[in-house]
């Protein structure tokens, strides 16, 4: 299991430097001038010329890829023109923002939807389980960004309950803090919840049927133990790919429920550098992600061991069994 | 009569479908002595399996449902018991083992787990107490290096050792009375001796009762002592082993003792088989179930449902034409579908 970790960490490496060049290229692959669209329409010749020899455009495409090459390794991601900041330093300031309604808008997605799944299995065929699929449904089919303005609507506007847009600080103390959170992931919990109902009642289903789930039933145990332990584990498996995609979608930035709630996270970072142009920070945001989701995929690879014993990864390359 | 452990009367058990109902177990009756092995025989579909899942009441509701009879274990009728009386019956005083080895452990958690998660339902032990009596139970049931096989997943180990385990699950704690659905079916012949040598050893180790649900009539001759034949949901002869094999009475039960595999059949001669199939249980049936596919069937047999009449001590059948007074002329090689 270490060595595992430890080769898979190694593994990730060249899956890294696969999408470094492929950013590279699609940011060059960009029609026109990446220094007149910055610039606009009004921008003088010269003032272009030295944008772009300020941003290594004019050396050959070579030089450019090995300068940008040598930058990532030392952890430079460029500088942004528009912010005037290292792109390091904007995400390091964006991140935990994003991290933080990811986590509680997960933290309800979970919480809400995999009991309500596996309620939802265990009296299939019942009002119960019909009322939360139809709901679930809804769920996964809800358009966010007119929930979001919903939710705004009725409980900023109308009940004044909760604040419409930004995000509080700590410093403000915990509840004006929370009371920021609240609509924000609701709104980006919605889907999530609603995959994860699905998935576990789907997953859960297939496993009571199995002849274990008769074998611990045979042996007396009452049937939460034997839905939410004997069930549930191996239930888990599909849960887990679906929470993988989950998260990393939701830390690369959920950048409709951030744009809603003018959250300052990863996603309004993207949406603002495309808008003004600013293709170095595009360039550096998009590898982040893309990190994240390798990396992400890595636990989650890992969990399926934790979770499987039958999971064999000593098998061929990275294989399972 | 104190020897009676279990009395099954009149057990009925239906399912519901969206637009009938299928009677599977329609009338079953039986009794089994401490210590006695009773065997079920019939072909798939006859009900047996249902029979034994009612026992333990575990048919799934819905869509299936106990909808009539008794099944008094040590004078307690199982069908009044609450819930959680339910539960610490199974498992404690009736256990099972199932069909499949390869399916009916569960394959993340480790085996020794399983075994002590049965004795913790039902003992207040520790942990400890209880992990030393789940490598015990391994011991008993031939598995070496238990101590370190208890750490091990169910994928470990092979189908016949997997079986091992699920026979010391059941008898983990001493139960009374034993379930075995059809315990060798999916193992290999060399294999299938092996689990019913160790059944029949821990059945004297400690003093259990088995029901053993089978179709291979091989296993009754060797390890039960009585045998009740179902068909159809229907008991249609019941007895001892020795009776029902020197003096089987019902044409269904001559149909299954001539499609066994024997050494005596020649390559020219080929395998009996009873013709047809088992009829469609979500239909009324006024007469005999068997009558479609039974040789010997006549008029009254379509009309009128055969009673169980004892015909001899111990041995009952129901036949319309196998009576107290009355037998059938056995005729040969009849069974050729």
């Amino acid at each position: 299991m270490g060595t595992y970790i430890i080769r898979r960490t190694f593994d990730l490496l060249p899956t890294i430097f696969v999408v470094a060049v492929i950013v590279f290229i699609i940011t060059r692959l960009i029609p026109g001038d990446p220094a007149a669209v910055m610039l606009g329409p009004q921008a003088s010749v010269e003032d272009i010329e030295a944008l772009r020899e300020n941003l290594g455009l004019n050396d050959p495409l070579y030089i450019q890829f090995l300068q940008y090459m040598g930058n990532l390794a030392t952890g430079d991601f460029g500088t942004s023109l528009t912010y005037n900041q290292p792109i390091v330093n904007l995400i390091m300031d964006r991140f935990p923002n994003t991290l933080i309604l990811a986590v509680s808008a997960l933290i309800i997605a979970f919480m809400v939807g995999v009991p309500a799944g596996i309620i939802s299995a265990s009296k299939q065929n019942s009002l119960l389980d019909y009322s939360v699929m139809l709901v679930s449904l809804i769920g996964v089919s809800m358009p966010i960004f007119w929930l979001g303005v919903m939710l705004v609507l009725y409980f900023s506007v109308n009940l004044g309950w909760f604040p419409a847009t930004g995000m509080g600080t700590l410093d403000d103390g915990l509840i004006p803090f929370i009371k920021h959170l609240i609509l924000p992931s609701i709104t980006l919990a919605t889907i999530p919840m609603a995959t994860f109902a699905r998935i576990t009642r789907s997953s859960m289903l297939e496993v009571i049927s199995q002849d274990y789930i008769k074998t611990a039933r045979s042996k007396g145990l009452n049937e939460f133990w034997v839905i939410c332990k004997h069930a549930f584990k191996n239930a888990l498996t599909p849960l887990l790919t679906v929470l993988g995609m989950q998260i990393s979608m939701m830390l690369g930035g959920a950048v409709l429920t951030e744009t809603i709630f003018s959250w300052p996270g990863m996603g309004r970072l993207i949406v603002d550098a495309i808008d003004k142009r600013d293709f170095v920070v595009v360039q550096g945001t998009v590898l982040f992600i893309a990190v994240i989701f390798v990396v992400v995929n890595l636990l989650v690879d890992i969990m399926y061991k934790v979770v499987n014993p039958r999971v064999n990864y000593t098998t061929s390359k990275g294989g399972t069994k | 009569m104190s020897d009676l452990l279990l009395k099954v009367e009149d057990l009925e058990v239906h399912f519901r479908s969206s637009s009938s109902i299928v009677k599977a177990v329609n009338g079953v009756s039986f009794t089994l002595n401490k210590k006695e092995t009773l065997g079920i025989v019939g072909e798939s579909g006859s009900g047996k399996s249902v029979t034994a899942t009612a026992l333990l009441r575990l048919i799934p509701n819905p869509p299936g449902n106990i909808t009539g009879g008794m099944m008094l274990f040590e004078g307690t009728d199982l069908l009044s018991l609450s819930d959680k009386d339910m539960r610490s019956v199974r498992g404690n005083e009736i256990s099972m083992i199932f069909q499949d080895p390869m399916t009916s452990l569960n394959p993340v958690f480790k085996v020794g787990d399983q075994i002590m998660e049965s004795i913790r339902a039902h003992r207040k032990v520790s942990k400890k107490e209880a992990k030393a009596a789940a490598v015990d139970m391994l011991k008993l049931v031939g598995i070496p290096e238990a101590e370190k096989r208890i750490n091990m997943y169910p994928h470990e180990f092979s189908g016949g050792m997997r079986q091992r385990v699920m026979v010391a699950i059941a008898l983990a704690c001493k139960p009374k009375l034993l379930i075995a659905d059809e315990p060798t079916t999916a193992l290999d012949v060399t294999v299938q001796a092996q689990i019913l040598d160790l059944m029949r050893h821990l059945q004297d180790t400690i003093d259990t009762s088995i029901i053993m649900i089978t179709h291979d009539l091989g296993v009754v001759w060797e390890i039960c002592d009585k045998v009740i034949v179902m068909y159809a949901g229907n008991t249609v002869e019941s007895g001892s082993v020795k009776t029902i094999y020197e003096n089987p009475l019902h044409p269904y039960t001559w149909g299954l003792l001539d499609s066994q595999i024997t050494s005596e059949i020649s390559n020219e001669e080929g395998l009996s088989a009873i013709p047809g199939s088992p009829p469609d249980l979500r239909e009324e049936m006024p007469g005999c179930h068997f009558a479609d596919r039974c040789p010997y069937a006549q008029e009254i047999c379509f009309s009128a449902k055969p009673e169980m009449v004892e015909v001899e001590e111990g041995h009952s059948v129901s036949c319309h034409f196998q009576t107290k007074n009355t037998r059938l002329q056995r005729k040969e090689r009849v069974y050729h579908g």
